[in-house]
């Protein structure tokens, strides 16, 4: 495999010299790094990896999870591993999704001036201050779908001037907006009901005790069911 | 070169070459969808492509295990080294005099299969703090938070408990064990209704699930929450052990287990990664909820695993005295990414085929059916590269396949991939690559431990009062997991190990403890001639560059 070219990156203002291409997180692990903290599923998806680094010659910073962003030439970088915001404890049967439930856990919601950092600083892409001015609004279901795609990084919270803990408020809202307005569809319920009553029981128990060849012609003859 | 100029040589995050065979592709991609796919192999075909091309089935990439409870067991090198090591800690330097924590119910690890396990445990009456959850990493950095494509349950009317036992059995090769296949598919409506219950968000059209196959289902029963089912799960599961305040400990992977004098499982020694010091915990009953072997890299393949997933709670069980099953088999999802670089080997969801992406190769022709079971599907992708040389060659010297993910967008209409598969567009897009308007370049990834620490259909292991759920526990998926099913699983036995060890705890209180286990595996280890530094478990792999390590003393 031809070697990329070297360039010179600065982790916590240390410089080293690593291949062109890397991720964030590779870079590190070239340059000696061995984490323990920062690093969970190294596919995006986990939120551990939250970094914060500011690119040559830009006063800007920018926000990304370690593992899917790439170093360049001249970046300064830092990790932040793990944020120390709150979250309420609740009992999710307990609440009235028709009271502004996210308001009364999290009334620091209100303190939101609309600056928009938050939104700013989310590696996912998410519209995290719509999301927020949704919860005030007591808009569960916008919540959700505006929200659906945090990782729970901190990264949001970690930038508010208002301490809003915002991923926090945003799971609880999914939840309640699921158990609430998302009925549980009714062909559930009846097979749950079919199962408790043992109606596949004879047909699983002749299935465990087949012989193999008769499991094979079943497989065999299964009807796959059209694609809708 | 700058990230600006590597940037402007790409048109699309792609480089000239491979736009060429991009062309072939759009070429071909209206008359494709028009024909459809190739057909569904049938059995005999089946088994001679796994055969020939299958990485499982290169006898020379494993060999039988030497020593313990499963001695004479075929399995990779790189699974047989991990075994066949020496023990992390020498059991003279633990105190186990003075135990630091005391509980019913301790459950190593974080994931789905451990926080599951925990929500049962107290649901069965153990008290909160009588519960412990230890983990490696974070609670929630685990495997289950990065299953993208859906889970399996059998719930529809034109579906059944008994066809979804069919699916189950036909892709591990009839190899699985038929009481936990049994378990498998029998619980999982219950299970999403629980998952309901709790406040999981599942795609829902019209106010039903929106269900659909994966590769080898014979009914459409895959639910999802977009792309991003394992997280959603995961984040609600984890959100209710927090609500419960089950104690939760970050950063404190078990060394080894702890037995007592019957040879009862006894908890575990854990160690603090941050401040190295031990624990000693003592527990009623143990939960294994570690997950798998992704990070070992079994013949030098990238993975799809999160960075924990190093073997340990196999090592740990085995030397306890537990049987391990099914450790010859090795999953690789058919579709990891191979271009680019930088992300190789993360995966590209089986939902992305689902939704009627087909693989095709670098002449735009399709050459397998989608959606075969993954270890036939991925033996079609390695064979299409490597036998009939259709493959496209990365920058990197990766060979690969295309999937034609704008089909998705041709057959359910624009918008399709950002509404259903918003984590597959983002990571591309991330490197440049608009998946709506170009297909993706695949290759077969590490994806899943098919086998583990042989359980019962009640969760139990062959050391009593030990338990195992999730990935760690095998004999489910005998040779070859269904998409799907991983979800499924964590749920069913991390709920059944759960309540196994609840009713355990509450029936025996545990006596002496000991680590005369792992003494005598020492001498297993030289008994059989073993001469070897390796030390195990692993905790975390090392990706270090070798010129760092060449210079590397442990001196602080």
């Amino acid at each position: 495999m031809k070697q990329n070219k070297m360039i010179k990156i600065f982790i916590m203002g240390k410089a080293y010299q690593v291949p062109a291409g890397l991720t964030i997180m590779d870079a590190m692990e070239y340059a000696g790094y061995r984490f323990i903290r920062g690093a969970g599923c190294r596919s995006g998806f986990c939120g551990a990896c939250a970094t914060i680094y500011r690119k040559a010659g830009e006063y800007r910073f920018e926000f990304a999870l370690a593992c899917q962003e790439m170093v360049e030439e001249g970046i300064h970088l830092a990790q932040l591993p793990f944020t120390p915001a709150p979250r309420a404890g609740y009992i999710l049967d307990d609440l009235d999704a028709s009271e502004n439930v996210l308001l009364q856990y999290y009334p620091e919601i209100a303190c939101c001036v609309s600056c928009n950092t938050c939104t700013k600083a989310c590696p996912q892409d998410i519209e995290v201050m719509d999301y927020i001015q949704a919860a005030l609004r007591g808009d569960i279901k916008q919540v959700t779908e505006l929200s659906f795609d945090c990782i729970q990084c901190g990264l949001c919270s970690m930038r508010c001037p208002a301490d809003i803990k915002h991923y926090h408020v945003a799971q609880l809202a999914r939840r309640l907006y699921a158990k609430s307005a998302s009925p549980t569809p009714q062909h559930l319920k009846d097979r749950i009901k079919e199962i408790e009553a043992g109606k596949f029981s004879d047909e699983l128990e002749e299935l465990t005790t087949m012989n193999l060849d008769e499991l094979k012609e079943r497989y065999a003859a299964r009807q796959i069911e059209p694609t809708t | 070169m700058t990230q600006a100029k590597l940037q402007a040589e790409l048109a699309g995050g792609y480089p000239a070459y491979m736009r060429e065979s991009i062309e072939k592709v759009k070429a071909t991609r209206t008359q494709l969808l028009k024909s459809g796919p190739p057909a569904a192999m049938n059995a005999e075909a089946r088994d001679k492509i796994l055969d020939k091309f299958h990485p499982d089935y290169k006898p020379d990439k494993k060999r039988a295990l030497a020593i313990g409870p499963s001695a004479g067991a075929m399995m990779p090198h790189e699974v047989a080294d991990v075994l066949e090591a020496h023990p992390l800690i020498d059991p003279a330097s633990i105190d186990l005099s003075k135990v630091d924590i005391e509980v019913d119910v301790l459950i190593i690890g974080g994931g789905g299969a451990a926080s599951v396990a925990a929500l049962f445990a107290r649901e069965q009456g153990i008290e909160t703090d009588k519960i412990l959850i230890a983990t490696k990493l974070r609670h929630g950095d685990c495997n289950s938070i990065m299953a993208q494509g859906g889970i399996q349950a059998a719930d529809r009317p034109t579906d059944s408990p008994a066809i979804h036992y069919l699916d189950v059995l036909g892709g591990g090769h009839y190899t699985n064990k038929p009481a936990l296949v049994r378990a498998l598919v029998n619980d999982g409506p219950m299970i999403i209704n629980w998952h309901e219950n709790l406040g999981v968000t599942y795609d829902k059209v019209n106010g039903d699930y929106l269900e659909a196959h994966g590769g080898g289902t014979s009914r459409m029963r895959m639910h999802s929450a977009k792309d991003y089912t394992g997280m959603e799960l995961m984040r609600v599961l984890r959100d209710e052990v927090r609500n419960l305040e089950i104690p939760v400990l970050e950063f404190a992977p078990a060394v080894e287990l702890l037995l007592d004098k019957d040879g009862h499982a006894a908890g575990a020694v854990l160690f603090n990664l941050e401040t190295n010091e031990y624990m000693v915990v003592r527990a009623n009953a143990t939960i294994l909820a570690t997950g798998g072997f992704g990070r070992l890299h079994i013949q030098g393949f990238p993975t799809t695993n999160h960075y924990g997933a190093t073997a340990d709670g196999l090592v740990l069980a085995y030397r306890a005295g537990a049987r391990l099953i099914d450790m010859d088999s090795v999953q690789y999802h058919p579709t990891g990414v191979a271009y680019p670089a930088a992300i190789l080997g993360q995966l590209a969801t089986e939902k992305l085929r689902n939704q009627g992406a087909m693989p095709v190769n670098a002449h735009g022709e399709a050459f397998v059916y989608p959606l075969e079971p993954r270890d036939v599907e991925a033996a079609a992708i390695i064979r299409e590269c490597y036998e009939r040389n259709n493959g496209i060659t990365t920058p990197s010297e990766i060979r690969g396949v295309w999937l034609d993910t704008p089909m998705i967008e041709e057959i359910h209409g624009k918008g399709t991939i950002k509404e259903r598969l918003a984590a597959m567009w983002m990571m591309w897009n991330r490197h440049g690559i608009d998946i709506t308007v170009d297909p993706a370049l695949v290759f077969p990834t590490l994806h899943y431990q098919n086998g583990g620490v042989e359980i019962g259909a009640e969760a139990q292991t062959d050391v009593p009062g030990l338990f195992a759920g999730g990935e760690a526990g095998g004999g489910i998926h005998g040779k070859n997991r269904l998409m799907g099913n991983s979800l499924l699983d964590y749920n069913v036995f991390g709920r059944r190990a759960g309540i196994s060890a609840a009713r355990w705890a509450k029936k025996h209180t545990v006596k002496a403890l000991s680590l005369k286990h792992v003494t005598n595996y020492e001498k297993m280890l030289k008994k059989a001639g073993l001469k070897t530094d390796r030390k195990t478990p692993l905790i975390l792999p090392d990706y270090r560059n070798q010129a760092v390590l060449a210079h590397s003393l442990d001196i602080m």
